[in-house]
């Protein structure tokens, strides 16, 4: 079925994150802690989702010239109105995400899948790809931030897990433990993908 | 005013607060530019100029256009517009950026390729605006915070192509090569910039 495939391909074969290497500043910036993560995730797969119903809508009326800054303001608009909700029902995430939020405007993710796919592609597989990537995309924010937290902070989701003997690695909250446990899970990802194929 | 002052916010914009190692804005062109020397000064100044004048142009919008208190319609809130508004602003400087380096140096723009377009989407650039929007930053403190995080930019992916053209001698296991090692080196030298944070800067 190609609905099917068109949803499956954003979790592994083509993860935003892992296989194609977009979207990476929100992906290090928020997943000091999987809350933050998860509330990341679905913001920018709500927009994205949302985005790419309406840019496959009007894929045939935008001229190819000047498409990039109709879909960034038709991006742009839903930004302001996650944003506008996340502060009104989520005060305390809105905060702890900060500037990152306006800045899903920016994620390379969301205008590829506008260009790639939405710009080219009917309405139902759209939002299909949509829905599939950013899937995609939270479960990685996920992985990324629960290896963080935990070796970080000790905790899962705000609970504590580890014996109170552990000593959190208070360098893996901060900038060099999101850089380095990125690299480490995308070459992770790269081997499997290689021993897979042998 | 005191020059102090304005010493204080390059400084601490370029090593302290790194744009790229410590506040994660501008990884997607710091990751995918880095490979070459040559590429990576392009870049890296392209993206100080497109900041710089970013900066000064979205303070400009949002002081005399969206804020209530200070535009021009007389207190109507538009401050709602920011996103939508900066967006804008830099998906047309970006355009202008990129048909000047065309006319006046083709070989520069050949070797820019595809990453002109997508100075729009380094979120370093919205990031700054919007940062000097919600600091409450003046015209003249905006403007350097532009260009010094520019300069920051530029420093941290001359430094990161530097080093990955060093590597490309290496035998570097295989699920390594590439991006994941490129990680694995920013934590290094993120890892470096946080001795900067011991400045004190008055």
């Amino acid at each position: 079925m190609k609905i099917v495939s068109e949803f499956t391909k954003g979790l592994y074969r083509e993860n935003p994150v892992f296989r194609l290497a977009l979207g990476l500043c929100p992906t290090l910036a928020v997943t000091s802690s999987v809350e933050n993560g998860v509330g990341m995730g679905v913001a920018a797969t709500l927009v994205l989702v949302c985005s790419n119903f309406i840019i496959s809508l009007v894929r045939n009326l935008v001229p190819k010239k000047i498409r990039i800054p109709i879909f960034i303001v038709i991006i742009a608009t839903f930004v302001t109105i996650i944003e506008m909700l996340m502060q009104a029902y989520y005060p305390s995430l809105h905060k702890s995400l900060g500037i990152f939020v306006p800045l899903i405007v920016v994620n390379c993710i969301i205008l590829g899948r506008a260009e790639a796919f939405a710009s080219r592609n009917n309405v139902l597989y759209s939002i299909i790809d949509g829905i599939g990537m950013g899937v995609g995309f939270t479960l990685s924010l996920v992985l990324i931030s629960s290896v963080r937290e935990i070796l970080g902070n000790g905790s899962f989701y705000g609970i504590f897990i580890l014996p109170t003997a552990y000593k959190p690695v208070l360098m893996m909250v901060m900038a060099p433990g999101a850089f380095l446990t990125l690299g480490y899970l995308l070459a992770f990802f790269n081997w499997i993908d290689k021993s897979g194929n042998n | 005013m005191d020059l102090g002052h304005y010493f204080a916010l390059i400084i601490g914009v370029i090593f302290i607060n790194n744009f790229v190692l410590s506040q994660f804005l501008g990884l997607c062109p710091y990751i995918g530019v880095s490979k070459k020397l040559d590429s990576a000064i392009g870049m890296g100044f392209a993206v100080t100029f497109v900041m710089t004048l970013a900066s000064a142009i979205s303070w400009v919008v949002y002081t005399f256009l969206l804020n209530p208190e200070t535009n021009v319609f007389g207190g109507i809130d538009l401050t709602y517009l920011r996103t939508i508004g900066f967006i804008i602003v830099i998906a047309s400087l970006v355009q202008f950026v990129e048909m000047v380096i065309q006319k006046t140096s083709p070989v520069l723009y050949n070797s820019l390729g595809i990453f002109l377009p997508l100075i729009t989407t380094n979120c370093a650039v919205l990031g700054v605006a919007i940062m000097n929007i919600d600091k409450n930053s003046n015209f003249i403190d905006s403007i350097i915070r532009g260009f010094g995080a520019g300069i920051g930019f530029t420093l941290v992916l001359v430094l990161m192509a530097g080093l990955r053209e060093k590597l490309e001698m290496c035998n570097v296991p295989k699920p390594l090569r590439g991006v994941p090692l490129a990680f694995i080196m920013a934590s290094l030298m993120s890892m470096a910039f946080m001795g900067f944070g011991g400045l004190v800067l008055k």
